[in-house]
């Protein structure tokens, strides 16, 4: 079965965007294909926590998003910007959603109600770099859990999606006028 | 249900490495509060995120913050946070307390935690 995944076409994999790569890398390990089925079998629960508490940032980023888009801060450039990537954290939420069921877990719901800063929120800098601090936290919190999956696919899936969070930290701080990559490690 | 949640108890201590609070160095909370963005994509001091919120978390019992939902391997851990507990948590929360959804690998530098502690401890009890 672990042919499967690594007989994918190189090409497609490449040039097929995040939401294929990811969809692709999930699918296969949803449908039992996933290369390390001795060391799944060892802590399926675990696997299911922590891509539970990775959709739960997730899902809290699509609401501060949300937020962002709808505070009228925002100039037309940056508003789409968050309207992207919230795009992007959907992306991630679907798939990870859809992975916990599959492993036979309960999919966490979004919360009724995000008690986020709103009030400090005055300027478009402020959205920016709450939603930086949220995308600099969710990079943090991807790379805590990459080393913890039992199953090395969910680890590659969640590393995919890490690169997206880096990225986006980085485009944010840019916005900001930072140094968009100001090391040469992130922790 | 007494004895089962006595029994976890007693497997969640047994996981906790017999690590001495004296172990732990000096903290520098000013250091802690970089590190502690790393926590920041579930938790908050003052709010209630995916994670709990940290005001008021050093001799806070585990899993008592209203209003959040734990697992029920934190619920019926035992854990009384210390020092000396959160060090050992945060080393490796999932051999610390194997059930817990708090799927992060553990700061591992020594150092690291205790500056995050001392952050944690500086920033105080929770706003009324």
């Amino acid at each position: 079965m672990r042919d499967t995944i690594t007989s994918l076409p190189r090409r497609s994999f490449l040039t097929a965007g995040a939401r294929s790569t990811l969809s692709a890398g999930a699918v296969l390990l949803l449908a039992g294909c996933g290369g390390n089925k001795a060391a799944m079998a060892a802590a399926p629960e675990d696997d299911i926590n922590i891509l539970n508490a990775a959709l739960g940032a997730e899902q809290e980023a699509i609401a501060a998003y949300q937020l962002g888009a709808e505070s009228g801060l925002l100039t037309k450039p940056v508003l789409d910007l968050a309207v992207q990537f919230q795009g992007h954290h959907k992306e991630h939420a679907e798939v990870l959603a859809k992975t916990v069921r599959d492993l036979g877990g309960a999919a966490v719901e979004p919360l009724a109600r995000y008690d986020f800063p709103s009030g400090d929120l005055k300027s478009e800098a402020d959205v920016l770099r709450f939603a930086a601090g949220l995308e600099k936290g969710a990079v943090s919190a991807y790379l805590g859990a990459v080393p913890l999956f039992a199953e090395r696919e969910l680890a590659k899936a969640a590393a995919s999606i890490l690169g997206d969070e880096a990225m986006h930290w980085a485009v944010l701080r840019g916005a900001l006028g930072e140094n968009p990559v100001p090391v040469a490690f992130v922790s | 249900m007494a004895l089962r949640r006595t029994c976890l108890a007693a497997a969640v201590l047994l996981a906790l490495p017999a690590v001495p609070a004296a172990a732990l160095p000096p903290g520098d909370a000013q250091r802690g509060q970089a590190i502690y963005e790393r926590c920041q994509a579930c938790h908050s001091l003052a709010r209630n995120r995916s994670g709990p919120r940290h005001c008021g978390l050093l001799g806070r019992e585990a899993a008592s913050v209203a209003g959040f939902s734990y697992s029920r391997a934190l619920r019926e851990s035992g854990i009384v946070w210390t020092a000396a507990s959160l060090d050992r948590f945060l080393a490796n929360p999932f051999k610390a307390v194997p059930g817990t959804r708090m799927g992060y690998a553990g700061v591992k530098d020594p150092q690291e935690r205790a500056d995050l502690i001392a952050f944690l401890a500086a920033a105080g009890p929770c706003p009324e």
